[in-house]
C-alpha cells in the first residue's frame, strides 16, 4: 500500500502534529522506506497464531479500593504552562 | 582509583579510606572537566549531589551500610527524580522538574546510593546512536568522531568515560546493549517485569526495561540487587521472591551449552566483528562450555514487527503532551486543536514525530488487521523460536550490534539504516527475555560486545557465565587512552 501525501496529512491531522507542506514531502519519502521495511510482514502465514500483546501471561491484579493517593496539586500544576485558581487552563472551547 | 569495581569502592568506604563526599568530589571533578566535550550528562546539580553523599557518609559512620551506600550513580534521564529537571532528551519536557521518584530512583535512594545526575539519550529513547537528543550528541569516549550507540548513548559514555561508579539505562529494542556494545562495557536487560517501570517515563510499555550499565557482570549484580523487584504501582512488574543477583557468579563454566544462532553470523555482521565474537566463544570452550548450532528463524522479522509495535504503543502514550498539564506548550494557536498541533510540531523531534506517524497509521481504520494484528502474530512466533532454542542450550550467544560505534551523521538521516543496528537486539524484547553485552575485544581500536541471551529469569546464570569470561579476559576493565 503506497502512502500519498494525503496519508500523511491525514494522519498528522489524527496525531495532532502540525506538518508544513515541505515537511509532508519529507515525511512521505520517510515513512515509504519505513513502511517498506514493514511490508516484509505480508509474507508470512499467520493463519492460526494467536496474538502475543505481552511476554508474560499474567493477569491484571485487583487491590483494595483504599485511598491511597495525597492531594498534590499545587505541586503538580508548577509544571503546567497555565493554571489559574487550581484549574489548567485551555483556549476556549464553547462559545 | 575510578576504574575500581562497585566492590572496591564499596571497600573503600567501608574502612574509611575515602569519604562518600570525596568519591563523589572525584567523580563531579572528572564530569566538570569532560563532560563538557562529551555531553553524557544534561543535568548536574552538585549540592543535590553532595547532600546524598554527606547523608551517605552518615549511614556508613552509624553502620547501617548496603552494598550501594555511598556509591555514585549516573541516572538516565527517562528515570522521574524528584526535583530534577527530567526532559527524556526531549525539547517537550525541557522545563519538567519531575514532582515524584522513580521507583528505580526510590531503589537507589533506600541504599543510601548518590545520583551524580541525569543522562543524556535520545529523545523518548528512540534511537540508536543518541543524535536525536534535544540536547545534542554525544561522544563515543573511545572516538570523539564516533557515535556512543542508543538510546542510553549518555549513560553509556558516562561509564565508558568513567563519569561515574556506574549507571542505569532502560532497553525497549537493544537500548543498554547496544551501547553497551559501542562504548564497551558490561549491559544487562532483565526480563520483562523484573525492574518496575513506575515513574519510567513510557516509550514502548509492552517493551520497555530497565537494567544496569556498569563495568563489569559482578557490577550489574549488585545493580540487579537494588534495581528488581516487585512494585504494586507498574501493573506489569512481576510479583516474585526477592533474588541475590550475585548468588552464581562463582560457579565453574563446566558443562554450559551455548547456543550459536546461524541468523545472528549471516550476511549483515561485520567480519571483523564476527572474529572477535568467536574468539569469545573459544575462550567459552576453554572454560568448559559445549557450542550447539541453533537457529532462530524468524530473527529477521524482528525489525519489522518491532517498527510496527513500538511505533503503535508510542503513539498511544506520547498523545499525553499536550500542552496541558505539563510540558511545552506553543506560544501562539487560534483554538484547542491548533494548540495541540502547534505544540506537538514544535516540542517532538523529527524521528519522535515519524515514529508518532506510523504508530497513528498503523492503529487507524482499516489498517489495524494488515499491521498491528500481523505483527502480533509474527511477535509470537519469534518468542517460540527462542522456546524451542532454549531446549538445546542453556544460553544463547552472538554479537549485540552489527557493527562497532559508526561516525556520527552516518545514518541520521536514514532511519532504515539506524533501526538495522538493532538486528540481533530487538527479538529477545519482543519475546521479553533477558539479554546482556559484554565486552570481547576491539575491532580498529573499537569496543566490541559479546550478546549473552537467557532464559526467563536466568540473569543469575548470565551474569555467572559473564563473570567467569572476565575472570580470565581483561576487555572490560580497558579504558579509551587519554581518558585515564
Amino acid at each position: 500500500m503506497a502512502l500519498s501525501i494525503e496519508d500523511i496529512k491525514k494522519i498528522a491531522h489524527l496525531a495532532r502534529i502540525e506538518v508544513s507542506e515541505s515537511e509532508a514531502q519529507v515525511t512521505l519519502t520517510k515513512l515509504t522506506g519505513i513502511m517498506g521495511l514493514i511490508e516484509q510482514m505480508q509474507a508470512v502465514d499467520t493463519t492460526g497464531i494467536s496474538p502475543m500483546s505481552h511476554s508474560q501471561d499474567v493477569v491484571q491484579r485487583l487491590r483494595d479500593d483504599v485511598v491511597t493517593k495525597t492531594n498534590e496539586r499545587a505541586l503538580f500544576q508548577q509544571n503546567a504552562p497555565a493554571t489559574a485558581d487550581g484549574l489548567y487552563l485551555v483556549p476556549k472551547v464553547i462559545e | 582509583m575510578i576504574n575500581s569495581s562497585l566492590k572496591q569502592f564499596s571497600q573503600m568506604l567501608a574502612k574509611k579510606e575515602i569519604s562518600s563526599v570525596e568519591l563523589t568530589q572525584v567523580f563531579l571533578n572528572r564530569i566538570d572537566s569532560l563532560n563538557p566535550n562529551i555531553n553524557a550528562y544534561i543535568a548536574l546539580d552538585h549540592a543535590k549531589t553532595l547532600a546524598q553523599a554527606k547523608a551517605a557518609d552518615a549511614r556508613i559512620a552509624a553502620g547501617n551500610v548496603a552494598p550501594l551506600t555511598g556509591i555514585p550513580i549516573a541516572q538516565k534521564d527517562i528515570f522521574c527524580a524528584k526535583g530534577w529537571q527530567t526532559t527524556c532528551g526531549s525539547k517537550m519536557l525541557a522545563n519538567f522538574i519531575a514532582p515524584y521518584d522513580a521507583h528505580v530512583i526510590t531503589q537507589f535512594d533506600n541504599v543510601g546510593a548518590v545520583n551524580l545526575g541525569k543522562t543524556n539519550m535520545d529523545e523518548f529513547a528512540m534511537g540508536s546512536s543518541n543524535e536525536t537528543s534535544y540536547f545534542g550528541s554525544v561522544k563515543n569516549p573511545w572516538d570523539f568522531d564516533r557515535v556512543p550507540g542508543g538510546s542510553s548513548g549518555g549513560s553509556a559514555a558516562a561509564v565508558a568515560a568513567r563519569l561515574c561508579a556506574a549507571a542505569t539505562g532502560t532497553d525497549t529494542g537493544g537500548s543498554i546493549r547496544q551501547p553497551a556494545s559501542l562504548c564497551g562495557f558490561t549491559g544487562l536487560k532483565p526480563t520483562y517485569g523484573v525492574v518496575s517501570r513506575y515513574g519510567m517515563i513510557a516509550f514502548a510499555s509492552s517493551l520497555d526495561q530497565a537494567g544496569p550499565m556498569a563495568k563489569s557482570a559482578e557490577d550489574c549484580a549488585l545493580m540487579m540487587n537494588v534495581m528488581a523487584g516487585f512494585d504494586e504501582r507498574d501493573s506489569t512488574s512481576l510479583n516474585r521472591e526477592k533474588e541475590d543477583y550475585t548468588r552464581d557468579l562463582n560457579k565453574p563454566l563446566a558443562g554450559l551449552k551455548i547456543g550459536l544462532p546461524k541468523e545472528y553470523f549471516a550476511e549483515g555482521l561485520d567480519a571483523s566483528v564476527g572474529k572477535v565474537v568467536m574468539d569469545a566463544i573459544a575462550e567459552y570452550k576453554k572454560l568448559g562450555a559445549t557450542i550447539v548450532d541453533i537457529s532462530l528463524p524468524n530473527t529477521g522479522l524482528s525489525i519489522p514487527v518491532y517498527y510496527v509495535l513500538a511505533p503503535a504503543e508510542a503513539s498511544s502514550n506520547l498523545s499525553r503532551y499536550d500542552g496541558v498539564r505539563y510540558g511545552h506548550r506553543a506560544a501562539e494557536y487560534t483554538d484547542l486543536n491548533d494548540m495541540y498541533s502547534k505544540t506537538r510540531a514544535e516540542g517532538f523531534g523529527a524521528e519522535v514525530k515519524r515514529r508518532i506517524l506510523i504508530g497513528t497509521y498503523v492503529l487507524s481504520a482499516g489498517y489495524y488487521d494488515a499491521y498491528y494484528l500481523k505483527a502480533q502474530q509474527i511477535r509470537r512466533l519469534i518468542a517460540q523460536d527462542f522456546v524451542e532454542a532454549f531446549k538445546q542450550c542453556d544460553v544463547i550467544m552472538g554479537p549485540a550490534a552489527p557493527s562497532t560505534a559508526f561516525k556520527a551523521g552516518e545514518k541520521v538521516d536514514d532511519p532504515v539504516a539506524m533501526y538495522l543496528q538493532d538486528i540481533y537486539t530487538i527479538s529477545t524484547n519482543l519475546a521479553g527475555l533477558p539479554g546482556m553485552s559484554v565486552p570481547a575485544g576491539f575491532s580498529n581500536g573499537l569496543p566490541v560486545g559479546l550478546q549473552i541471551i537467557g532464559n526467563y529469569f536466568d540473569e543469575a546464570r548470565m551474569l555467572n557465565v559473564a563473570h567467569q569470561y572476565q575472570q580470565v579476559t581483561d576487555w572490560h576493565v580497558q579504558m579509551p587512552e587519554g581518558l585515564a
